[in-house]
């Protein structure tokens, strides 16, 4: 099922990815205006989108500063991690039938493994700045996105159970008759959180934590660096979204309009729902965040493994 | 843990619903905030009725300013009539208290409800005496200085102003 020309659908998906990532920082400040009363950046452009431009254009025009006590190497290649990673997981989801850079038949797994190869960015940037807040927030980055990454797993294997698949075109296939929303509404929601705690958004911010942590692990970072953190981060939400819809909300699947249209537009009401938490919910302790993860999240989400399997024991898969 | 999370969802959904609200945000350029008649903007030097300046060049605006951003020079006419020199306000320095209107016993230097003062070179921030002096008398129509004081000027000797009795002859024993 993988596309006939490689080359062309891997460039659609990385064009596309960066060109969501660019444009989610305009939808943000415009999401997170609509719902404080205000407009958000109307100015630049039809309803501001050249703003994005602007922003771009300032970004690679600032100073690009290495602190002399940083870890040289390690600095530079800390947030080209976090954008490899991210857009390496994007070759994994399947946008329409046959629109997809690789059909892995290990496709949730390799996802799962590039989205925890990303808290190496987080935690090197931290280590490399050489810089207390920076390193408290690579601490605190690991411990959270390990934590969390336990359960994210473990949250979708219910789906991998009902689809008897890891590939994820399958999985997508697997629900044409009921979204997996509704039998596997426990994981939807356990991966929701998991997958916020993953993209490191508000409420789960605490590796950025501005009041508390200067700006967490980016707090050395300037001009194209720090813009590479946020562009991954974008991306991050893009694909945590993404994968929502894929896994839980049947992907490209849909009456009428074509699979691509149904795909993006079920993306973006989960990156919509993403900035209405960031504009909505307060952040939390930290040991609260630790102890949500694995006093509550984990075992919720064992017995929710449990009961499925318990159920396609008894009923048989489909 | 049951309320906590209630507390929560309600709060997303009110959140949400704020997306249907009014925006409270003024437009600027376009449209304009309003201004209250007493809001402390851009100063002025007014003149009296009759169009003269109403500044005596008592300095004590300058006196009054926390930031020492007005400067002038008195001086005197040949009729006696004291009027500033330069009366130069330095608008770069400026809080906009309004200590200076507070302190101005003439009421000849007042603000106006005009923000608009951007200048791309801050040399042009300094306002000199022909910049500040209006036509008009501002906020105090009838008010004219030289007519209610006591001070003798060309044209107007003593006991000639407004509400002004003849002087005391301090020679005579008549009542």
């Amino acid at each position: 099922m993988t596309s006939p020309y490689p080359i062309l659908s891997i460039l659609a998906v990385v064009i596309g990815a960066l060109t969501i990532a660019a444009f989610l920082i305009w939808v943000e400040r415009r999401l997170l205006a609509l719902w404080q009363d205000r407009y958000g950046p109307n100015r630049a452009g039809p309803f501001g989108l050249l703003q994005v431009a602007a922003d771009s254009i300032k970004i690679f025009m600032k100073e690009d500063w290495i602190p002399p006590f940083a870890d040289k190497p390690v600095f530079i290649l800390a947030p080209a991690i976090v954008f490899v990673t991210v857009l390496m997981s994007f070759a994994v989801v399947p946008v329409a039938p046959g629109i997809i850079v690789s059909d892995l038949n290990i496709g949730l797994l390799f996802f799962l493994g590039m989205s925890s190869l990303g808290v190496y960015s987080i935690v090197l940037a931290g280590w490399s700045s050489d810089n207390k807040y920076a390193l408290i927030g690579g601490l605190r980055a690991a411990a959270q996105m390990l934590s969390y990454e336990v359960f994210m797993g473990l949250s979708l294997m219910g789906v991998v159970l009902l689809a008897g698949s890891f590939s994820l075109p399958t999985i997508v296939a697997a629900q044409k008759k009921i979204w997996f929303v509704i039998p596997q509404f426990p994981g939807f929601v356990l991966f929701l959180i998991a997958g916020l705690a993953e993209t490191r958004r508000i409420p789960f911010d605490l590796p950025e934590a501005e009041s508390e942590l200067v700006a967490g692990y980016h707090s050395e970072y300037s001009g194209m660096k720090f813009g590479m953190f946020f562009v991954g981060e974008y991306m991050g939400v893009a694909l945590i979204s993404s994968m929502i819809a894929v896994l839980f909300f049947g992907g490209w699947l849909g009456p009428v309009l074509p699979g691509v249209i149904w795909f993006l537009v079920k993306t973006f009401v989960f990156i919509s729902f993403f900035v209405l938490l960031r504009a909505a919910l307060p952040r939390p302790r930290f040991d609260q965040v630790m102890s949500w993860g694995w006093k509550v999240m984990l075992p919720l989400a064992l017995a929710n493994m449990l009961v499925t399997g318990a159920g396609v024991l008894i009923w048989g898969s489909r | 843990m049951g309320q906590p999370m209630i507390s929560l969802l309600r709060t997303i959904w009110l959140v949400f619903l704020h997306a249907f609200q009014k925006r409270i945000t003024v437009q600027y350029p376009e449209q304009k905030p309003y201004l209250a008649p007493r809001y402390r903007g851009r100063i002025v030097l007014s003149r009296d009725p009759d169009g003269g300046e109403r500044c005596v060049a008592c300095n004590l605006c300058a006196v009054a300013c926390p930031v020492d951003c007005i400067a002038l020079q008195a001086t005197e006419d040949e009729t006696g009539r004291r009027y500033p020199e330069f009366f130069r306000i330095n608008f770069s320095r400026c809080i906009f208290c309004g200590f200076c209107e507070e302190a101005c016993p003439t009421y000849a230097i007042q603000l106006t409800p005009d923000f608009e003062m951007g200048e791309f070179h801050r040399k042009h921030l300094v306002y000199e005496k022909q910049d500040l002096l209006i036509d008009g008398p501002g906020k105090y129509p009838g008010y004219n200085y030289w007519r209610v004081a006591g001070v003798q000027i060309g044209g107007k000797n003593k006991g000639e102003a407004a509400h002004e009795a003849r002087p005391v002859d301090v020679r005579s024993l008549l009542p």
